[in-house]
């Protein structure tokens, strides 16, 4: 088991390395970064003398050392943008994001798994059409028009839920911020979530769908059917835990789509988390925050990696005697 | 009264292109512990006949005609729930592949305590108990230890003796077994049919066994139906349809067993392959194959007719 | 030819379709209208001498003080809402076409190199395109973006910013078509036909090139109409966060960006049009995505 994580940890690295390796040449050679920090009329001389104190008149591998040393402690330098440190700005906005983006993913999986497996069970009826209908709408609608429609209806015209920001928020420990503790906050985040998490809702819908298809048409679900086995028995245990596998790595992969979409939807409704301090930088050039977010995005991704890995492995026996 | 009386068995598949009668007025009956075999090539519709009578038939495939009666009630229109009491509890399922029938991700115990418990008022150590006592009977070697095993875990053979006590451990009465050792290694076919023997013999529970090998068959059952094309071409005690088969199929198929009673010189084959269901040949649906053909097979179509000790359907035996 | 094309399988599929007949409809018309916008659209959107402040925020037909010369209304700049959705069709799908054409482009050839080449080649190209799968193009494409714009200088940005979008988006697409492309390589590449030539000398890429092409061509449309799909979205979406295309090539994007700002003061329809239009387009396109994807492979229904 440990040994399991041990492996996959390792393998991580490479990743971790090769995007670190992107980050770095990011931050080291688009744009120039002596020139916005050092401003338009510096002389030669102190050019030289910020290069040398940036450590760029270094070997390669000595800079990307040093950047990946830096990185490790969680420095990514100073956003040209706003001259604050670049960890402290994601920090600030880690919570917001995180919160918005595990609502939304829970939503989706609380919503599309149930459809799925009912559009699998009941593949012709009406009401299963009607899903796969509105599942393609689903798909062809860009998040941000949906963003867009939902505060049209519930903000501008019903008045029911705020269009933007997240409302009241708490601090918990030393640096986390929570909207959880109060209605308001609640509120405020109800719009969002609906409309980060309705993409990967009718993905998943649809993905369950097939594999419920893919899977009653095996062999052990006909056996059950014969040892006459109740269908909430079969269609809910024997099919639906058989479809877990593959439905656990999309969800996986899909969380990182969640954690990417959300720079959109929090544009939409002013969302004060990372997507919408993304956007802000890379409309004004903001090298050093893009590194960093691309860094910490490949962190995550890789994180996700691991939990799909392990989660395998609990619903897969077959997996646990291999190893 | 037979324990499975199947009287005029009709089943159909509509398709774009019509509908396909994939069973024409199938009529047989097993009684009480005893064991039938049936045989034919493959898409004669031996297995469907099997999935009709605990209906369970793929879509679009339904029953278009006749009655399947068990324990002397019609079970054909019942509604899915009382039929769902039926299978597993009074008639037990067989598969084939015992790779694939298997679900991967249950314990063979959970899968066997679970088939208990849907049926049977049995609390979860009682159930565990009998599951291992089930384990045991089929030959599995330390069932106690191996009942927390999965699937993976098991081979082929063992893995078919565990499908055999899930078909079995709610006690049925009948047990239709498709197919059991197609899939299975040659030196462990006969382990396996002894095994299923046995322990029918010792529950009394009549079987319904499914094969392509007429090997089997002649080693095993009381009686045998000869299916062909979605028909039965003959039915009888299993020793009279061996030695003096009244159909000229059964006459083809009988003589391609290789047994030490009766030594054939060469393997005979019958010239041509069965009809796909859309090209059914009018009357007997054998005549393009049929060595003794003459006028009457290719405009009439024979019901099934005594033939001495077993009935034929074939004008051979008409005596109008 | 073309009677034997109208008999073909895909064909008599085609017609027998409602929903590909209806979706086919419905992306020609679109299609129609963007194409000759300059001469179907009742006002010249990009004209800025003939806008008037005096025709601002006028409502669409059925509501109070609309008429016919502009059905759909006017924006603030009193710019006529239904020749903007003209144009910024245009651009939309300019953009999406030539993005799925760079990316069929790229995706074919390292498809080609990869499985061709085999070995520490082809590992290290499908981990690429592994790794590049796994992340949201939405994200690659903002990313590509911004890092080309940082290194562009300042005056040359708003020329070069459609090619830049084309590229960042067409470079988020890329790594399945290459996928298809491999394994049908892959497959060709152990015939007999792939040896002869290598004995006689024939550069045999270039005959598996021929050879391979028709096997993925039904592969390719289908990954290429719902690419299409995709990046019709991506670069809508990328427009509406503003680091897409600039303001003076407004894309269907830009017009919904722009009347984000007019939602709370009541001007729906320079927001609501627009995004119904980019709706109706995209859900076009993905419907005829999918028939094709199950004319061409109905083992997969």
């Amino acid at each position: 088991m440990f040994g399991f994580i041990g492996s996959r940890l390792l393998q991580a690295i490479p990743v971790l390395l090769v995007v670190g390796f992107i980050a770095f040449a990011l931050f080291d050679y688009v744009g120039d970064p002596v020139s916005i920090l050092a401003g338009q009329d510096a002389t030669a001389a102190q050019r030289l003398a910020l290069s040398h104190d940036l450590g760029l008149d270094q070997p390669f591998f000595v800079q990307y050392g040093r950047f990946l040393w830096a990185a490790l402690h969680g420095n990514f330098g100073n956003s040209y943008r706003v001259a604050q440190p670049v960890a402290n700005l994601l920090a600030e906005r880690l919570p917001a994001t995180l919160e918005l983006a595990i609502t939304a993913s829970v939503l989706a999986f609380a919503i599309g798994v149930p459809m799925g497996v009912y559009t699998g069970i009941h593949r012709d009826s009406f009401l299963s059409r009607l899903m796969m209908a509105g599942s393609l709408i689903g798909v062809s609608l860009p998040t941000f028009l949906l963003g867009i429609l939902l505060i049209l209806a519930f903000s501008v015209g019903l008045g029911w839920l705020p269009s933007f920001g997240r409302g009241p928020v708490v601090h918990v420990g030393s640096w986390w911020t929570t909207g959880f503790t109060s209605w308001a906050g609640i509120r405020s985040l109800i719009l969002p979530a609906i409309t980060l998490g309705m993409f990967q809702m009718t993905l998943i819908m649809r993905l369950v769908r097939a594999e419920m298809l893919e899977v009653l048409r095996t062999d052990y679900i006909k056996f059950a059917r014969a040892r006459g086995l109740t269908d909430r028995s079969i269609n809910f245990g024997h099919a639906l835990k058989n479809t877990l596998v593959p439905v656990i790595t999309i969800i996986g992969l899909q969380f990182g789509g969640i954690v990417a979409f959300s720079l959109v939807t929090e544009t939409v409704f002013q969302w004060p988390g990372m997507g919408l301090l993304l956007v802000q930088s890379v409309a004004v050039a903001d090298i050093p925050v893009m590194s960093a977010y691309l860094l910490l995005i490949a962190l995550v991704f890789v994180m996700i990696n691991l939990i799909v890995d392990l989660l395998y492995y609990a619903v897969d026996p077959r997996l646990r005697a291999r190893r | 009264m037979a324990l499975l009386d199947v009287v005029d068995l009709t089943v159909e598949f509509p398709t774009r292109r019509g509908v396909l009668r994939a069973l024409d007025r199938v009529s047989f009956s097993i009684d009480a512990g005893e064991i039938l075999g049936v045989v034919g090539e493959s898409g004669a519709g031996k297995s469907l006949t099997g999935a009709a009578i605990v209906g369970l038939l793929e879509r679009p495939g339904r029953v278009a005609g006749g009655q399947i009666l068990f324990e002397g009630k019609r079970i054909d229109t019942l509604s899915a729930e009382p039929l769902r009491r039926i299978r597993g509890r009074r008639i037990g399922m067989i598969f084939q592949d015992p790779l694939t029938t298997l679900n991967p991700l249950y314990t063979i115990g959970r899968q066997l305590t679970e088939t208990m418990q849907t049926h049977m008022r049995l609390s979860d150590s009682e159930a565990r108990t009998k599951a291992i006592g089930w384990l045991d009977r089929v030959g599995i070697p330390a069932a106690a230890q191996r009942i927390d095993a999965y699937p993976h875990e098991f081979s082929g053979g063992q893995r078919q003796r565990v499908v055999i006590a899930l078909a079995l451990c709610a006690d049925p009465v009948l047990v239709i077994a498709d197919e059991p050792t197609t899939a299975l290694d040659v030196s462990i076919q006969a382990q396996i049919i002894t095994l299923l023997k046995d322990l029918t013999r010792d529950h009394g529970t009549a079987v319904m066994l499914i094969t392509h090998d007429m090997g089997v068959i002649a080693e095993t059952a009381d009686r045998v139906a000869v299916m062909y094309a979605g028909r039965i071409a003959e039915i009888g005690p299993v020793a009279a349809v061996i030695r003096h088969p009244a159909h000229p199929y059964s006459d083809g198929l009988m003589a391609s067993i290789p047994s030490l009673e009766h030594r054939v010189d060469r393997l005979r084959q019958i010239d041509g392959a069965m009809p796909r269901l859309d090209a059914i040949p009018n009357g007997c649906r054998f005549n393009p194959r049929c060595p003794r053909v003459f006028d009457r097979c290719t405009t009439e179509q024979p019901e099934l007719l005594d033939a001495g000790a077993t009935r034929a359907a074939c004008w051979l035996h008409a005596h109008d | 030819m073309l009677t034997r094309a109208w008999n073909s399988d895909l064909a008599y599929n085609f017609r027998t379709s409602p929903v590909a007949l209806a979706s086919a409809a419905l992306a020609l018309i679109l299609l129609i209208a963007a194409a000759f916008a300059p001469w179907l659209a009742p006002h010249n959107p990009m004209d800025v001498a003939s806008l008037s402040l005096m025709d601002s925020f006028k409502p669409p037909l059925g509501m109070a003080d609309a008429d016919w010369s502009n059905p759909l209304g006017t924006d603030n700049q009193g710019r006529d809402v239904l020749s903007a959705i003209m144009y910024g069709m245009r651009i939309s799908l300019l953009v999406g076409f030539l993005s799925v054409l760079f990316a069929i482009v790229v995706g074919i050839a390292i498809g080609l190199v990869a499985g061709y080449a085999g070995g520490i080649t082809d590992t290290l190209l499908m981990r690429v395109a592994d790794v590049q799968l796994t992340f949201p193009s939405i994200l690659t494409a903002l990313l590509v973006d911004g890092v080309i714009s940082a290194a562009l200088p300042h005056t040359m940005r708003e020329a070069l910013q459609i090619y830049v979008i084309i590229f960042a988006i067409g470079i988020s697409l890329w790594p399945n078509f290459a996928r298809t492309v491999r394994g049908s390589t892959l497959v060709e590449r152990n015939k007999d036909y792939v040896m002869a030539a290598r004995v006689i000398g024939v550069p045999s890429w270039r005959i598996m090139l021929s050879h391979v092409l028709p096997n993925v061509i039904g592969p390719v449309m289908v990954i290429g109409t719902l690419g299409l799909g995709l990046a019709i979205i991506a670069e809508a979406t990328l427009s509406f966060l503003g680091v897409g295309l600039p303001p003076t090539q407004p894309s269907l994007g830009t017009l919904i960006r722009f009347g984000d700002d007019f939602l709370f003061s009541g001007e729906w329809w320079v927001t609501v049009f627009p995004g119904l239009t980019l709706i109706l387009m995209v859900l076009a396109i993905n419907l005829l995505g999918d028939w094709l994807r199950d004319a061409l492979n109905p083992r997969l229904r």
